[in-house]
């Protein structure tokens, strides 16, 4: 095939896949989001939506919520600015699932005449596109307070707007110290630096060569600060459900409200995703760097299969547990569900055995190493992106909100300058290092 | 070829959104107009491989001054009657156009496009780069961006003072 032809698929495959990606996710961080504030506040929460007995722990809610605001009337109030008022919930979901055309998901895949990318975009600017598709977010919030033309939605929107800039500042400092220590800009770049281990005055010490670990404040600020960007707890006063009626998008029902709500998540996803990217290696599992995957494709078998083993079976062995404890509850489709779904379980640990076994017997045909690095690889992002998704809820029901005047303080008088001190020993450890 | 019918699209939009601007009567709409043209402004670097201005561009003027601008519009409670559509004379228009392209425009182009042959350089490759551009703004041109950052910083200082009565 012709090596242009093949380069253009591939971009265009990707571009698809990262369009897609935290559409997937939306779904899947809404049940989190009640599951998990069920498990904080020591309730059950949702499982009452089926299918066919069917509830996936309360998964099938997502189909009531869409049929839900889908039947909703869908009203435009006369009043509005009709035109801005219909573009801003389009606006802010556009902008919102544009910024993960940068990231890769695993490394790139040399097929001998051509290179396989995961990643949709690599610009030469990198992360600074990130930077500015997310501050074009703001006229979403803007446009949707402004022209709903009420007084509260205007107010909503002026303060989760300030909220936005006042942020975007700090977020961007922090990004620049991390430019610093990788000497670069392009995200394939940052995150194959990070493959390395972290070496100290000659030493290579046992911590990979993460952001977390160069930039421990930078992290932080970057942290709080997308805390912020995104409008979440304990920054969530966009919405501030006791003070504010419902913040920005209060005159907006039924697919519209839908699409700010998408967003909302969808910008989550993003952030979790930029984290894990710039700050905790990516796609790099720790310890493991590229090429010693692709040389030693039984070492990412063996990570596949455990990670099967271990998350089937105890998958399997928990339903089946809460299953039997729950025998007398239900019956028919109910009752027998939990026992279907640990068979499923135990039948991907078993998969995972029969893989592992069979891996000994028969040789890896010669495309195979390269491949299985870059699903181990995807699955460790994807565990990464897990584990910020869950931060995100786990912040959310376990901390009090800011009041306005803290978040400004917060944001102008102590973000702002932490970043800047940052910035500062950042560029004298450098230059004590280059001399 | 592509790339001139890019170019022209670009080129498009950009004029088409410059006209919005001037003829919206609705405040918001010009700056949301505007918002528009810097996009298109973005897109003919980005096409001129200068990246770096392109994303300067949207990143500062779109995200950041266009956001001040609505912020300030919103605040400002303008009235019915600031709203009107203004007038304008065919001949104030034609007098206003002469004098852009007569005293701007006119004098760029002629020293853009001096007479003579024309010698045009092949780009190298980090052309518009982030790197090639902070080495020059750090080395040849770090007197004036020292200046530029003084000449903002009095900017922030100046508002500080006229907006607070009491320091």
């Amino acid at each position: 095939m012709d090596n242009h032809l093949f380069t253009l698929i591939n971009i265009a495959a990707m571009t698809v896949v990262m369009w897609l990606t935290p559409l997937q996710f939306i779904p899947f961080f809404i049940w989190l989001e009640r599951k998990g504030s069920a498990i904080i506040q020591d309730r059950i929460g949702p499982n009452r939506a089926e299918i066919l007995g069917f509830r996936l722990f309360g998964m099938i809610h997502n189909f009531a919520d869409v049929i839900k605001l889908l039947m909703k009337e869908n009203i435009t109030p006369s009043h509005a600015n009709k035109f801005y008022y219909l573009l801003a919930p389009f606006w802010s979901m556009t902008v919102s699932l544009l910024p993960l055309l940068v990231i890769p998901l695993a490394a790139p895949i040399n097929l001998g005449e051509h290179t396989l990318h995961f990643q949709a975009a690599n610009y030469g600017v990198g992360i600074l596109y990130v930077l500015s598709i997310t501050s074009m977010g703001v006229f979403g919030v803007i446009l949707a307070g402004w022209a709903s033309n009420n007084k509260f939605s205007l107010l909503g929107g002026l303060r989760s707007s300030a909220q936005m800039i006042s942020y975007e500042l700090s977020m961007g400092l922090a990004i620049v110290g991390l430019l610093m220590v990788y000497q670069g800009v392009k995200v394939d770049g940052i995150v194959e630096t990070q493959g390395r281990l972290l070496s100290f005055a000659g030493h290579n010490l046992p911590l990979p060569n993460w952001g977390i670990f160069l930039q421990p404040l930078g992290f932080f600020i970057f942290l709080v600060a997308s805390f912020a960007e995104t409008n979440r707890n304990p920054f969530d006063l966009a919405e501030g459900e006791s003070e504010l009626v419902a913040g920005y998008h209060i005159e907006y029902s039924s697919v519209k409200f839908a699409l700010f709500f998408m967003a909302e998540y969808s910008n989550m996803v993003v952030a979790s995703f930029l984290i894990s990217t710039l700050f905790l290696g990516g796609y790099q599992v720790p310890f493991f760097s590229t090429e010693a995957l692709v040389q030693n494709p039984q070492v990412s078998l063996l990570l596949l299969c455990l990670l099967g083993i271990i998350g089937g079976g105890l998958f399997g062995y928990l339903v089946y547990q809460k299953g039997d404890q729950q025998k007398g509850l239900y019956t028919g489709m109910k009752r027998r569900e939990p026992f279907i779904l640990a068979t499923l379980g135990f039948g991907i640990a078993l998969l995972a055995i029969a893989v592992l076994i069979l891996s000994f017997i028969v040789s890896f045909p010669p495309w195979a190493p390269a491949f299985l690095a870059a699903a181990v690889q995807m699955l460790c992002l994807l565990t990464k992106v897990l584990f910020f998704c869950w931060l995100f809820v786990w912040v959310r029901w376990t901390m009090p909100r800011f009041r306005y005047d803290q978040l400004m303080n917060l944001g102008w008088k102590l973000m702002l300058p932490l970043a800047l001190l940052n910035l500062l020993v950042t560029g004298v450890v450098l230059l004590i290092q280059k001399q | 070829m592509l790339e001139a019918v890019v170019f022209y699209i670009l080129a498009a939009a950009l004029l088409g959104f410059g006209l919005l601007v001037i003829t919206r009567t609705n405040p918001i709409a010009s700056a949301l107009s505007m918002v528009g043209a810097f996009g298109a402004l973005a897109a003919l670097y980005a096409l001129l491989q200068a990246t770096l201005i392109a994303i300067i561009q949207i990143l500062v003027y779109a995200g950041g001054i266009m956001v001040l601008v609505i912020f300030v519009i919103m605040l400002l409670n303008l009235h019915e009657e600031d709203l009107k559509p203004m007038k304008a004379r065919a001949g104030t228009v034609l007098l206003s156009l002469l004098a852009v392209f007569g005293l701007v425009l006119g004098p760029v182009f002629l020293a853009v496009f001096p007479k003579g042959n024309w010698k045009w350089a092949a780009l190298t490759n980090d052309f518009g780069s982030i790197f090639t551009v902070g080495e020059k703004v750090f080395s040849d041109y770090l007197f004036p961006f020292e200046m530029l950052s003084l000449l903002l910083l009095a900017a922030i200082v100046g508002a500080l003072v006229l907006s607070k009565r009491k320091l």
